[in-house]
């Protein structure tokens, strides 16, 4: 994997992942959930736009065409983050499945050698820690809540457990993910489900879920059908 | 909340939150997000005791007529500093 590869994979998963959460503005539970969910998103688009732009650098792009103007395949993002919503759970479970692997992640990258990524990524950690933070709370308070918020943090659970593999593939072990969410599962009370079933990927070289294209097309519509459009 | 330059809490706003934990994370999210503080308490509701806009006049007047209790009777002394 070159530089420029590493820089969209880590642009192309803050990227899909804010757009995602943004779908929960204005919708959330309360108002309080509402405010933490968009400044988790715009985390991720910071993030998103620092990465991007040191990637089209090399690529005689700049962040917008990155972002806008290219297709599902070209897209590195994990699979994780393109799924659905779902309900409130499902948010959760990927939220603190994705912060669980983008904490070590950055921690790592911020030790590079390289001066700028280094310096994005220990950025980006100190918001990943709160991320983290955020969905463990929520999974615990589901998870050890009602019989119903239980039996749905359990079936989110199960249903995303499976796009993790994806995930630890690549520069963070599984053990070290594992690590920021076994804990959380545990205090929970949710099972872990076991590592030897189905494990989609794909997302790193460009095959992905029906579900990006869709997301693609809300997020890119304006700029393609007004190229160059500013505020 | 206490800003990041003062010594005490001053009260900043109310929110919903399922638990004390969760409260502090989302006045962190609400309150904070210009970096307006350094340190959040939070509060129940139920855990305030608070006068009633019912009795106001009974509590608060009696105290607008005392004019001693304001310290205006002095002549400051010349060189006094920090008053």
């Amino acid at each position: 994997m070159n530089g420029v590869d590493r820089l969209l994979r880590l642009g192309d998963d803050a990227l899909i992942a804010a757009q995602r959460l943004a779908e929960w503005h204005a919708s959330s539970p309360e108002m309080e959930e509402d405010v933490a969910l968009a400044n988790i998103a715009l985390d991720q688009l910071g993030a998103a736009r620092l990465f991007l732009t040191y990637a089209g650098e090399s690529l005689g792009k700049d962040e917008d065409a990155l972002a806008y103007l290219r297709d599902d395949r070209e897209f590195r993002n994990c699979l994780l983050v393109e799924l659905p919503n779902g309900d409130f759970a499902v948010t959760m479970a990927k939220l603190l499945f994705l912060s669980a692997y983008q904490l070590p992640l950055y921690t790592a990258l911020a030790a590079r050698p390289d001066e700028r990524l280094a310096a994005i990524a220990a950025k980006a950690r100190k918001e990943s820690a709160y991320h983290l933070d955020h969905g463990s709370q929520w999974t615990i308070r589901l998870g050890d809540g009602t019989e119903e918020s239980h039996r749905r943090m359990q079936d989110a659970v199960d249903q995303i457990w499976p796009y993790t593999h994806e995930l630890t593939a690549g520069e963070v072990s599984r053990t070290d993910w594992l690590a920021n969410v076994e804990p959380v599962l545990d205090e929970a009370t949710l099972a872990r489900p076991a590592d030897d079933g189905w494990a989609p990927d794909g997302g790193r070289s460009g095959v992905h879920t029906e579900h990006l294209s869709c997301l693609l097309a809300e997020m890119q519509v304006v700029h393609r059908a007004y190229p160059g459009a500013r505020w | 909340m206490r800003p990041r330059r003062g010594l005490s809490h001053g009260h900043v706003g109310s929110l919903r939150a399922p638990d004390a934990a969760m409260a502090l994370r989302n006045a962190r999210d609400l309150y904070t997000r210009r970096q307006e503080g350094v340190s959040i308490w939070v509060v129940p509701a139920t855990a305030i005791t608070a006068s009633s806009p019912d009795e106001k006049d009974a509590f608060f007047d009696p105290a607008a007529d005392k004019v001693y209790r304001h310290p205006t009777f002095y002549e400051v002394p010349d060189g006094v500093q920090h008053l």
